[in-house]
Formats: structure tokens, C-alpha cells, sequence
């Protein structure tokens, strides 16, 4: 054992060339220093050591020694005022990656108090961030040290910038799903298939598991159906694979050892594999199919048909044809998926980082043969979703184990595994037809595109269903054919990824417009906004709709727009380009039921609880939520205690997918806290006028001189506890599609349009961005500041679509060659909040996570090609490919 | 049939650590087969392991590994320095290159960390130390049972993850001959991204002027061979002209004979080497720039 100085108090870790990381978290017990790569390419491990910013995971335990080692939770007075920053600007959203800022901050701002945004930039370079897409985070370092205003913060209103209500743990470093486990237990590791596609057998499993002094469980200790999937009807991905492995890192068998510290040895582990003939994206549809029951590798294909547009597009005065072709893309949040579990009596727990616990809880049930109510899911705080968190990860193989050995278990996916193992951005192959009359009227689209959706369903179905439906953009559009298959292959595992879609959709025809609007002669934003969906109009699908603000995010971008387009210098040896892009995306499933329910409850001594069961996974549910709660209440925000997510406390809030928490969960909250408040104001005998009050346990209401006093003590408390019950479900209004895809798929929309100032270097073939205009239709604004932390993240993410991010199995599944933005890749963000009430939303508010991210990478294109002439349809615009296309001089 | 293949997603746990203070007492265990551990940041990636495998020697310790200090024949690093400590010295302006490429390696954190002997003895193509060490005229300084010797840190690097060190060496310092820190210096890099780049080419250039033209001038490229190249037949033929003029000499053709890039996933051959000449071209417009 060695003694470390951290914190100022003396610590006892083993080891000498164990990474310090390791030694502080299990050892100290000092979780808040996270792990998110073990390679140094993440930061989130960042310790100072003597005052100097280290990676922990890259640094012996021995080279500690003698040494002041500073963590997250140090009380450092200058740590604390850049903690405070951090909750004022917003600059923390998952969280994970919030002690590495914090840690690279301090050392920052101890050496220069008030740096630059450059010098912050590149001092913070090192620590990636997939959330906030950065600027928040650099705006709370340079004013860490600005006196506070003297307003008071705001009470929490509707509308109000409050802090999240999450934040103080975020800045201490939360505890995610690697952060919480019983001492005693074992450690789970899984053996995965080096192969894209391969047959495999097992040795004497018995004799190395004895050997190894480990257990060893595989698909034959399946109790129950060894098929999950998030939509029911096409379940069809084992936990673990039973014989065949169709993607490389695969799961074929888990190993349970002793949780004693000392690395796992899965050395020479009795499996051999005959690699089998892999099927590609490419010739997916001729292939043998991976599925026998799916003829030609097609799980399934959506279909919009509205009018005849092959005959319209023939009559048009302009049309213009294209291609685009997509990249996997990788989520890349900074927190591998991770959990543990453990019995309680008969009730397998399994707390895990999750964007959907109830969907989990039915899974599991079903793959482990258990009913759901043996089964109880406790979400972590996530450290980043961005959809791949919806589907099972950890959650059946750590209840696998569990169940087996009777014992608690951990689990922790190491960055390699978790790029292999979970599902990606479908890469799309799509060609479209789209034109205009001589006045510059869209008349038609034809639209069919190929997912590579990998061997398993996953949300194919639901990438298929979302594309056609919102292939049109935000346009009337008279005539429409718009087909999208999803197609398995021996890739990775497609699946839900910020916009199901849409943002690869929107890539081929936001280009197209930019390009038709050119042949007619006419300005791009102009021509957009000739064509924008106005109130009462009909979507490509039929829905007439009430609320589509898209026509006023291009107002509020004209200004920019003007200013910008104006400006026609540029750097030496680079071209200026200014770009437009705009998007549309429906809240919640598409045309399927997906309830929430949200509970509100006041005790006897008069404590207001919110048992609220969305997943906060950095967008700000669990503040937004309570916001709107609070609201419907009229009490004010302070005075609720939130009961975040778990199944054995929180009535099912569905899933943090489909950008429907604000919205649908926002609905249940608003209904659960009006019925709550209608129930004090009868027992009040009071309007709805009434102001309510809380002094303990005396509730008080007051109107025009009339106060009446309820004491809630004398009330019988309910078997939960409480004087009165609230509790609220709400679905949202949507009607089946038919098969020409016509119908009513959400209930509602948001809108928003983006532009894009960048200079090309025309010798190298790379991007300079410079600005980034946003207009947003979210409806109402709940809380501005997470807001448009939700436009600064999504707008990041498209970013790295459009210019850097393509996973390759085998070759980028690391943080070192899978780039993602880092601070100095996200030019300055202004971000413009456009409010136009939706009737269906909660005050007004329609959801916004998703949309973030759709506009960004077309308008990028649509900026590079009014730079250079060159229209690209291929992403990402990767220096040489772009240099390229600029010799080639191709269109 | 099934063939057999072992998969291995973690080492065995075995590490043995040593700090030793001596270079000496360093050696000996080299020489028992030991291995070096310097800033630890391209080992820890290396493995998915908490601690490292192997029996390690931690050279951080040892005073000869340490220092930059002025000799009788010019400059001495030792090869412990970070790239932090790089970055903050006090030097010529011919070593300018040196410390634009220090704040350019990964993060501020691995600038803390990594070690200028650590980014040599890796030998990736792409260390980004290697190619304003080349236009320094650099020499290594190895150390090992048979005792010192010296060789030009051109002939050190060998291919990609391979030096002429010999079991038992340690790489104990990089010696700048006092005729190559003359004129200043110029490094760039570039990558799809601002931070954590991982080239896709990189050059350093060091000119001295005279009267506005050249008179002395050294061109090193990296991440277009298997391993970082001075460009010195193409040296000559630039002396004596204006930068300008001298421009038009550094071409991807004139490049090509002396470089072999690839096509990977971060670019294609053709694009190495136009961006080779590009950046060489701004580099040396802005190192003769920044002396006049």
C-alpha cells in the first residue's frame, strides 16, 4: 500500500504502475474522477497533479506519490466559484465529462484568473464533451471569477432560467452507472466476437472456469427468450449469441469473477470461430439473407405516396436529381455504458445508465423468464444517451449473473467495447428528385433511400417509418414518393441516434432545395420561405397543422442572413461560404401510443413531491418537468422534492427518445399538477383563482380578500404516505398512417432553421467555421438557458456528421481515431428562440432535442458549396475528399 | 473446420515497477529485459488493463534524462523532458518548431505527461516530435551495457514502431548541433479537427535569411513514410532564392521522390503529398517571415 496526498488528507491505494485513476476510484473511493476512455484521449480522468492537469488513467499510481493530487472533490475555494459558474451558464449537462472541465478549469484559471476564450479553448482541448458542444463550458471558465449580478436567481417559473435542479451533483462529480456497487460482489466481463460474421463452439468451459477460479455463463443459461428488441414485433437480438455471431463485438459468453481489484484474466478462454462470408451494406438486398424470415435483407420499408409525382416532376419548370451517402456515426458520449446488480428477496435490482427504464424492466423480464414485477430498474445518472441508451446493454447480462450466482455484480464496458457494442447512426444511401414551378413553388419529391440498418431490428423500423414521413422538409409539398428500407448487414447495429433518421433525410434534401432554388433564381431563404408550411396547410402525409412556426425561424434568420450574405471577403487563400438550412421533426412515435404518467403528491406535513419518472440524461427533464409541475400547481418551484426514475417508485414516464419528454411527460406533469391543485382548491372550497400558499403543514388559499386554511395533518395519509394524490397520464393524439403513409403521425412539431458562415481553404480542402446562426421553434421556452444548451449540443453533434465522424469496425473504435468536435471546432453559436404556441403542448412548448442537430450539417454543405460551387453528397467532408471534389471541379 | 483462435481482450495481471535513480542501476534492468516506462501515454493506451503488464522501469527519476542545457557543441534535451517543459524553456528561435509542435501534442494534459524521448522511441510515423527535431539536425544520445552512443536521429528512426535501440538502451538525450540553431523555424499540422489531432501530415521547416534570400534551409516531413523525413536533396536547390521564388520549387511533385504516403482512413496518397507541399510552402513563408 502506498499513501497519496489528495485533497490534502493522506490516502492509502495499492499498486505502482496501476493507473492512478483506478487507485483513486476503488481504492480512495473517489468517484467523481470518471473514466471514459483509458487511453488519454477523453480527459474526463483529468487529476492536477502539483497543480498540473493530468490524465489519471494514464498515470502510474507510483509517480503520485510525494505528489499533490487534486480531484473534483476537492473544496479548493477557487474550485467552488467555477462550480457556481458552471450552474449559472449551464454549463453542465450530462455531467460526465464535468470533473475533467472542472479540473483543467482550475489549473487554467489559477495560472491566468481571467483567461481568453482562446486560452480557455486550448487549455480545455483536451477533454471532450458531447453534450454542450462546448461554449457554455468556456463561458463559465472566463467568468468564473466575475462578481455574481445581484438579482436574485429566479424562482422557476415557466419561462425562467433556472439552474438545473441536478446541477449541484453534476459539478461534484453524479454518480453514473460505474459509481455505485457492493464491495464483496464479482466483476462481469463478456467475450465478444472478434468477426463480423462467424460460427462459433465452446471448449471444456467447465475446466477453464475452474481454472480461472471464474463462472462462465452463455446463451444455454438463458431462462427465458433470448431475443429483445425495443419493438416488440421485430425482437430479434440475442443477449448472447448462440452460435453465430452477426457483428464483430458480438457477446457470446460472460465471465464472473471475483470483484478483488486485480484485472480479470480472460486469457486463452475456449471458444473457436470459423469466420463465415459477411454481408455488406452494399449488396445487402442480393445477399443471402441474415434473417430467413427477411427475404433480401429487408426488415422493412416506410412508404409516403401523395399524388403522381412522376408526372408533376415531368411538368415542372425546374427539377434537380442528386445523391447522398452517410457514415456510421457513433454516439460517443464520455460515459461506457455500466451498472450493477443485486437480489433483493425475489426482486432482481439492476441499476444501470439507461435512457428507458420501463422498456428495460419489460426486456430483461423477458430474456431472463422472470414476470416484470421481479424486476426493478434504477437508472444511474447517464453521461450522455444521444439514443443509444435505449436499447438493453448491461441491464440481461448483469441480471444474468445475478440471477445465477445469487450474488451483486458489477459491469463497466470499456470504451472498445462500447463503440463495438452498441448501436450507431444508420448509414444511408439516397437519391431524390425534387422541383419547382417558374414562381418557385415546390411541386414534387421523389425520395428513396437504403439504411444499413446491421443484423439486428433495433429502431430500423422506426428510421424507415420517420424518413418518408419527414422527407418533404418543412415545405408544402403538392406531390410525393418517398421510400425508406431498412437493410441488414454484418455491420455494427444501427439504432436510435438524435433525429432516427431525419438528419441523414434532411442531408440529401435541404442540398437539393439550396440547388432547385438557385436553378429558379431565387434567394435560398427567400425560396424557403415561400414554400414553408403556414397554419392550416397539410403535410405530405395529409395532417393539417395548426402550429408550424418554420415560416417565422426564417424571419428571424433574414436579418442574419442579409448581414451575412453581404460580406464577401475572406482569409487569404479561402473562400467565404454562408449556408441555410432548416428542419422539421414530429414529437414522440410516430402514429404509435406512448404514454407518460407523472405523480404529485403533498405529505402531511406539507411537502410537495414529484415523483417523476423521465430520464435526465443532460437535456434537463428533471428540470423542465418540475418546472412545468410547479406551474400547474402554483406553488413555487423550491417547494417540490423531486423522486427521480426507478420502477419501484416512479409511474412509467416512457422513454427520453423522439424529443417527447418536454412535451408528453411535460403533459402529464402539467394535468398531474392542475388535478393536485384542483383537489386542494374543492377542499379549499376555493376557484381557480386562488393563491396557494405552504406554511408546513397549513395550505393556504387566498382571493380577493377571502384566505381559507387547510391543515393537511388531519388528513388520513394514503398507503403511500400521502394527504393527497395526483396522478396523470397522457397520450399523444396521432391517427395510424395508411399505406400510402398518409395520416396523422404526432400530435406535434418543432421547427427551426439554421445558417452557417465558414470560409473553405482552398489549397487543403478544410472547413474554418465561423459562425453558427439557430432559430428554433420550440413553442414556449420553458428554461431558455437548458434550451439552448439543447441547440449548442445538437448543433456540435452536426458538426461532427457533416466533418469529421465515420466509425469503422475494427479500425475506429476508440476516442484517438473516432473524432469528435473539441472545444476549438464549435464556432461562436447565437442562438435565436422562436415561440410559436403549440395547442397540444404543455404552455405552448413543442420538443426541441432532436431538431438541433438536423439543420446543421446541411446547411454546412449548402455554406461549402457557395464557396466553392461544389456540391458534395458525400459526409464526412473530410479534408481530402473535399480537396477532390475542388480539383475535380465536379458538381 | 473451425480454426482456432485464441482471443485475448486482456493481458495477464502481472507488473513488476522500478524508479530507479541511477541510469546505471536503470540499465541493469533494462538489460534483464525490463521496459521503459517514460510519461506512460502511449503505454496505458496500449493495454486494457489497470496496471501495466510487464516488468517496467520508470526513467522520469533519473537527472541524465533531464534538462535542457546549453554544451560546448550546441544543445542538449534530455529525454525525460515533457512537452510541457519544451514549451515554457527559453529557446533560439530556431527551435521554434519544437515548441509550436509541444502545444500541438494531444491535449494540455499529455503535453504535462509525455516526454520528447517517449514520442521517439514510440516511433509512430506521426510523432510529433520528430520532424522539428529533423530540421535541427538532431542526434540521439543512447545509453546501455556497452555504454554511450550517438547517431542522427534520422538513422534512430527505423520504421513505424521501430529504433535502433538495443536491448538494454535507453534513449538518455537529443543533442542540437550549434550550426543548426541558426534562423528560425516553423512547424504545422493537420488533421479534420482543432484539438487532439491526429496527423494526417506535418511538416517543419528552418530557414535562415540573408539580404532576403535564403542562405541556409532544412524541409522534414511526417506521416508520409514510415517514419518522419528531412527532405534534404531538396534543400540545396532553394538556396539562394527569394522565399517566394522559393515557393515554387516545393511542389507534390518535386516531394514525391522522397516521400512514400498512404491511403488510410484519414486521407489518400495524392492528398499527403499536396498537403505536404502546401504546408512546407506556408510554413517556410512564415518561419522566413517571422526572422525578417
Amino acid at each position: 500500500m502506498a499513501g497519496l496526498m489528495v485533497n490534502g488528507r493522506q490516502v492509502q491505494v495499492s499498486g505502482t504502475t496501476r493507473r492512478l485513476s483506478d487507485a483513486l476510484r476503488f481504492d480512495a473511493g473517489l468517484t467523481g474522477t470518471k473514466t471514459g476512455c483509458d487511453a488519454g484521449d477523453c480527459g474526463a480522468c483529468t487529476v492536477l497533479l502539483n497543480g498540473q492537469p493530468v490524465c489519471a488513467c494514464l498515470t502510474p499510481v507510483a509517480r503520485a506519490e510525494g505528489r499533490a493530487v487534486t480531484t473534483v472533490e476537492s473544496d479548493d475555494p477557487l474550485l467552488c466559484r467555477l462550480r457556481a459558474s458552471f450552474l449559472r451558464h449551464g454549463a453542465a449537462q450530462c455531467g460526465i465529462c464535468t470533473p475533467g472541465m472542472l479540473m483543467a478549469g482550475l489549473a487554467l484559471l489559477r495560472a491566468e484568473p481571467r483567461p481568453s476564450r482562446a486560452k480557455a479553448e486550448a487549455a480545455l482541448g483536451g477533454v471532450l464533451c458531447r453534450c454542450t458542444g462546448y461554449r457554455a463550458i468556456i463561458t463559465a471558465i472566463c467568468l468564473a471569477l466575475e462578481p455574481e449580478s445581484g438579482e436574485a436567481a429566479p424562482a422557476g417559473a415557466v419561462g425562467q432560467s433556472v439552474p438545473r435542479l441536478d446541477g449541484a451533483a453534476k459539478v461534484a462529480g453524479d454518480l453514473f452507472g460505474a459509481d455505485v456497487w457492493q464491495a464483496g460482489g464479482l466483476v462481469l466481463r463478456a467475450i465478444r466476437s472478434p468477426h463480423p460474421h462467424a460460427a462459433f463452439c465452446f471448449g471444456d468451459l467447465a475446466a477453464w472456469a475452474a481454472a480461472h477460479r471464474a463462472q462462465v455463463f452463455t446463451a444455454a443459461d438463458i431462462p427465458g427468450r433470448n431475443a429483445f428488441g425495443v419493438i416488440p414485433a421485430f425482437a430479434d437480438q440475442p443477449a448472447l449469441a448462440e452460435g453465430v455471431a452477426r457483428f464483430r463485438g458480438e457477446a457470446v459468453a460472460l465471465v464472473a469473477v471475483e470483484d478483488d481489484g486485480a484485472d480479470p484474466d480472460l486469457t486463452g478462454f475456449p471458444v473457436e470461430w470459423q469466420p463465415l462470408p459477411a454481408v455488406l451494406a452494399e449488396d445487402a438486398e442480393t445477399a443471402a439473407p441474415i434473417h430467413p424470415a427477411r427475404p433480401g435483407n429487408l426488415l422493412i420499408q416506410g412508404r409516403v405516396r401523395r399524388g403522381d409525382v412522376a408526372a408533376v416532376l415531368a411538368g415542372s419548370a425546374f427539377t434537380i436529381t442528386g445523391e447522398m451517402q452517410t457514415a456510421h456515426v457513433e454516439h460517443a458520449y464520455i460515459e461506457p455504458e455500466a451498472g450493477s446488480a443485486w437480489m433483493e428477496g425475489d426482486v432482481l435490482c439492476i441499476r444501470a445508465c439507461t435512457q428507458a427504464p420501463g422498456m428495460d424492466r419489460e426486456d430483461t423480464a423477458v430474456v431472463l423468464g422472470l414476470p416484470v414485477e421481479r424486476v426493478r430498474i434504477l437508472p444511474s445518472a447517464v453521461g450522455g444517451g444521444f439514443g443509444a441508451k435505449l436499447d438493453l446493454s448491461v441491464q440481461p447480462l448483469l441480471g444474468l449473473a445475478a440471477l445465477k450466482t445469487g450474488r451483486p455484480v458489477r459491469m463497466v464496458f470499456s470504451r472498445a467495447e462500447s463503440m463495438q457494442a452498441t448501436t450507431k447512426r444508420h448509414p444511408g444511401r439516397m437519391r431524390a428528385e425534387i422541383g419547382c414551378d417558374a414562381a418557385g413553388r415546390l411541386t414534387g419529391l421523389s425520395f428513396d433511400g437504403a439504411f444499413d440498418t446491421g443484423p439486428y431490428a433495433s429502431w430500423g423500423p422506426t428510421v424507415a417509418n420517420r424518413v418518408p414521413v419527414h422527407a418533404s422538409g418543412p415545405y408544402r409539398m403538392p406531390a410525393i414518393h418517398a421510400t425508406a428500407r431498412a437493410l441488414h448487414s454484418h455491420g455494427p447495429v444501427s439504432g436510435a441516434f438524435r433525429g432516427f433518421g431525419v438528419p441523414q433525410a434532411a442531408l440529401m434534401q435541404e442540398t437539393l432545395i439550396d440547388r432547385l432554388a438557385e436553378a429558379a433564381g431565387i434567394d435560398p431563404l427567400e425560396f424557403r420561405l415561400r414554400n414553408a408550411l403556414q397554419p392550416g396547410d397539410a403535410t405530405a402525409t395529409g395532417q393539417v397543422l395548426m402550429a408550424p412556426g418554420i415560416a417565422e425561424c426564417l424571419q428571424a434568420l433574414q436579418p442574419h442572413w442579409a448581414r451575412a450574405r453581404a460580406i464577401t471577403s475572406a482569409t487569404a487563400g479561402r473562400r467565404r461560404g454562408v449556408g441555410l438550412a432548416t428542419c422539421w421533426y414530429g414529437c414522440g412515435n410516430t402514429s404509435l401510443p406512448n404514454p407518460s404518467t407523472i405523480r404529485m403528491c403533498i405529505t402531511p406535513q406539507g411537502a410537495v413531491v414529484l415523483h417523476q419518472g423521465a430520464t435526465d440524461i443532460g437535456q434537463g427533464s428533471n428540470t423542465v418537468i418540475p418546472q412545468i409541475a410547479a406551474q400547474a400547481l402554483g406553488l413555487p418551484l423550491g417547494a417540490l422534492r423531486l423522486i427521480g426514475p426507478d420502477t419501484a417508485h416512479t409511474p412509467d414516464a416512457g422513454k427520453t427518445s423522439a424529443s417527447r419528454q418536454t412535451y408528453v411527460s411535460g403533459r402529464a406533469a402539467q394535468a398531474a399538477g392542475r388535478a393536485l391543485r384542483a383537489d386542494m382548491l374543492r377542499r379549499l372550497n376555493m376557484g381557480d383563482g386562488a393563491r396557494l400558499a405552504l406554511d408546513g403543514s397549513i395550505l393556504t388559499g387566498a382571493e380577493g380578500g377571502q384566505v381559507a386554511r387547510l391543515d393537511l395533518a388531519t388528513l388520513p395519509a394514503n398507503a403511500m404516505g400521502y394527504a393527497l394524490m395526483a396522478e396523470e397520464t397522457y397520450d399523444p393524439p396521432t391517427a395510424p398512417l395508411d399505406g400510402d403513409g398518409q395520416g396523422k403521425p404526432y400530435a406535434v412539431y418543432g421547427f427551426g432553421a439554421q445558417m452557417v458562415e465558414l470560409e473553405v481553404d482552398m489549397a487543403l480542402g478544410t472547413i474554418h467555421l465561423q459562425k453558427i446562426t439557430a432559430a428554433h421553434d420550440l413553442g414556449r421556452a420553458i428554461n431558455p438557458m437548458l434550451a439552448r444548451g439543447q441547440i449548442e449540443g445538437g448543433i456540435a453533434q452536426g458538426i461532427g456528421l457533416a466533418l469529421m465522424e465515420e466509425y469503422i469496425p475494427g479500425r475506429t473504435d476508440n476516442l484517438h481515431d473516432y473524432l469528435i468536435p473539441t472545444t476549438s471546432d464549435v464556432p461562436e453559436i447565437e442562438s435565436l428562440l422562436v415561440e410559436v404556441p403549440d395547442p397540444e403542448g404543455p404552455y405552448g412548448a413543442k420538443g426541441l432535442g432532436e431538431h438541433t442537430l438536423i439543420p446543421t450539417a446541411p446547411a454546412i454543405l449548402n455554406a461549402i458549396r457557395h464557396a466553392t460551387g461544389i456540391a458534395i453528397n458525400r459526409v464526412p467532408v473530410l479534408p481530402h475528399r473535399l480537396l477532390a471534389a475542388i480539383r475535380e471541379g465536379r458538381g | 473446420m473451425f480454426a482456432y483462435i485464441q482471443y485475448q481482450p486482456s493481458d495477464p495481471p502481472v507488473s513488476r515497477h522500478a524508479r530507479p535513480a541511477t541510469l546505471d542501476e536503470a540499465i541493469g534492468l533494462l538489460a534483464e529485459g525490463w521496459q521503459v516506462l517514460a510519461g506512460g501515454t502511449d503505454l496505458y493506451p496500449a493495454t486494457q488493463a489497470q496496471s501495466l503488464p510487464g516488468a517496467m522501469v520508470d526513467v522520469t527519476a533519473l537527472p541524465d534524462l533531464q534538462g535542457i542545457v546549453q554544451t560546448a557543441t550546441g544543445l542538449r534535451i534530455g529525454a525525460a523532458v515533457t512537452w510541457s517543459d519544451l514549451a515554457a524553456a527559453g529557446l533560439p528561435p530556431a527551435c521554434r518548431a519544437l515548441q509550436q509542435a509541444a502545444r500541438q501534442v494531444g491535449g494540455w494534459q499529455i503535453q504535462n505527461a509525455g516526454t520528447l524521448g517517449g514520442n521517439l522511441c514510440n516511433a509512430s510515423p506521426a510523432a510529433d516530435g520528430a520532424v522539428p527535431l529533423l530540421v535541427l539536425g538532431a542526434w540521439v544520445e543512447l545509453a546501455g551495457p556497452q555504454g554511450t552512443r550517438r547517431m542522427p536521429l534520422a538513422d534512430f528512426l527505423q520504421g513505424p514502431r521501430r529504433t535502433a535501440l538495443r536491448l538494454g538502451e535507453v534513449l538518455v538525450a537529443l543533442h542540437l548541433p550549434a550550426q543548426a540553431l541558426a534562423g528560425t523555424s516553423s512547424f504545422a499540422k493537420l488533421g479534420a479537427r482543432a484539438h487532439l489531432v491526429i496527423s494526417v501530415v506535418m511538416v517543419a521547416v528552418r530557414v535562415q535569411m540573408m539580404a532576403g534570400r535564403i542562405s541556409d534551409v532544412a524541409l522534414a516531413v511526417g506521416a508520409c513514410a514510415p517514419t518522419a523525413r528531412r527532405i534534404a536533396p531538396l534543400e540545396p536547390a532553394l538556396i539562394g532564392l527569394s522565399p517566394e521564388a522559393a515557393l515554387e520549387q516545393i511542389t507534390a511533385q518535386t516531394l514525391a521522390p522522397h516521400l512514400a504516403p498512404i491511403d488510410d482512413i484519414r486521407a489518400d496518397r495524392g492528398y499527403r503529398l499536396e498537403a505536404a507541399a502546401e504546408l512546407l510552402r506556408r510554413s517556410l513563408t512564415e518561419a522566413a517571415a517571422w526572422q525578417g
